[in-house]
């Protein structure tokens, strides 16, 4: 969703929208009431249509400044399959040989009755309980990995953790196809064209792994 | 410091810093939310104008005339029928009073663009002709209360009238008294490109005003 009045330029675009959507609906209910009303419904259809995220232009690309420091920044963003074998095993040989900085991060997934009506404190103790299970593994396997709870929309948890992570990887694990919410709203892929670093997938089948 | 005072100020109180998105500032957050509410309490106006002028069922029945004009009538009704004629809007006042308050935003986007530029006097130009402006609304506004004939007593539609333009002139007060401070912080030097939430806050409600403005205007006067 997007918020109309992000600021003051956009605020003030609002009260030029509201004249123009003022003036149609008022020459509309000037030829016919009933047109009016028509009209009136369809720009309030149109507005809430807009900030619901309109035709969803592609997102500005986020451009990751990268220091040259000697250890390779891994940012890892995952939720239920945090724990997961499968990407275990990919941060093992990705820090293999190399000093490495890790950073998981377990966006708190909450569902949107929630967000809007209650707290997120559940689904962030929830998401705590996955990433200390699985940083506990990272550091027996000697990865030096620490990890944060991030926003619930996976895209925005990764743009906030690589505004003070500058990573120069970032891996993004998911439930395998036809099981994962993330590959149904394409987060791989818009990861990929959102910010300027490689994305690397990995799926973890946790039913495979019990 | 003493160890034990030194542990003391280390120790945390109350809740866990709230997590932070960097989507939205938590003072933009704020005038977003405040808005919101804002937007509800004239929803709820609102909805008492369309209930009034759809539903009172004197309107349709006993008299089409008051129907298509549904200000109040100067006289007695007789026979339920208005002999003396209605009341009229000042159509033509309150269009100028909306082209002086959709000027206003221009000036407070002016004042908002200056100090991101680092422009002070353009700050300051902006912020004291959107007060100039604003002031030239509420005072327009007085003038035409003075003159519009009725009164909050002659009837639901004048209550109703008075109530959301009421409402509304007192939103543009409060905008006015927000932007005077940001005018006196902006002559104290106060804001800079970087630090400017002074500004940029009162400016959103500023433009919420206008938008507010020109929804009552266009209902209450041209519809």
């Amino acid at each position: 969703m997007k918020n109309p009045i992000r600021d003051e330029a956009s605020a003030f675009r609002v009260v030029f929208l509201t004249l123009g959507g003022a003036v149609l609906v008022a020459v509309a209910a000037w030829i016919n009431t009933w047109l009016g009303l028509v009209v009136f419904l369809v720009l309030v259809a149109a507005g809430f249509w807009a900030i619901r995220g309109g035709m969803r232009p592609r997102p500005p690309q986020v451009h990751v400044v990268r220091d040259e420091g000697p250890a390779r920044r891994i940012l890892v963003v995952a939720n239920e399959t945090v724990a997961g074998s499968e990407l275990h095993d990919l941060l093992g040989q990705k820090a293999a040989d190399v000093a490495e900085e890790v950073l998981v991060v377990c966006p708190a997934l909450n569902s949107k009755l929630h967000t809007w009506l209650s707290d997120e404190d559940g689904a962030r103790a929830e998401a705590q309980d996955r990433l200390d299970a699985s940083l506990a593994r990272l550091h027996d396997a000697g990865i030096a990995a620490r990890g944060e709870i991030g926003d619930g929309d996976p895209l925005q948890a990764l743009e906030d953790a690589l505004r003070v992570f500058p990573a120069d990887e970032v891996v993004v694990s998911t439930h395998p196809p036809g099981r994962s919410n993330w590959l149904e709203q394409g987060v791989v892929e818009q990861a990929r064209l959102r910010f300027d670093v490689p994305v690397t997938h990995v799926v973890v089948d946790l039913g495979a792994t019990t | 410091m003493s160890a034990h005072a030194e542990a003391v100020s280390h120790e945390h109180h109350g809740p866990p810093p709230a997590n932070r998105s960097s989507r939205l500032d938590p003072p933009v957050l704020g005038m977003f939310l405040f808005i919101a509410s804002e937007a509800m309490l004239f929803g709820a106006f609102f909805t008492a104008y369309f209930f009034v002028r759809v539903v009172n069922p004197g309107a349709s029945t006993v008299d089409a005339e008051r129907w298509q004009h549904w200000l109040p009538c100067k006289e007695a009704l007789v026979n339920g029928v208005c002999q003396a004629g209605y009341y009229q809007f000042p159509v033509f006042v309150a269009g100028v009073n909306t082209a002086i308050l959709i000027t206003s935003s221009f000036t407070v986007h002016w004042a908002t663009q200056a100090v991101k530029r680092g422009d002070r006097n353009g700050l300051r130009a902006g912020l004291v002709l959107t007060i100039l402006l604003g002031s030239a609304f509420l005072l327009t506004q007085a003038v035409e209360y003075s003159h519009v004939g009725f009164n909050t007593s002659d009837g639901a539609f004048a209550s109703v009238f008075f109530g959301l333009t009421g409402l509304h002139g007192a939103h543009v007060f409060i905008g006015l008294s927000l932007l005077t401070i940001s005018a006196v912080r902006a002559f104290k030097g106060h804001f800079s490109p970087e630090h400017h939430h002074g500004v940029e806050i009162p400016g959103i409600y500023w433009h919420f005003v206008d938008v507010m403005w020109i929804v009552v205007y266009f209902t209450v006067y041209i519809l």
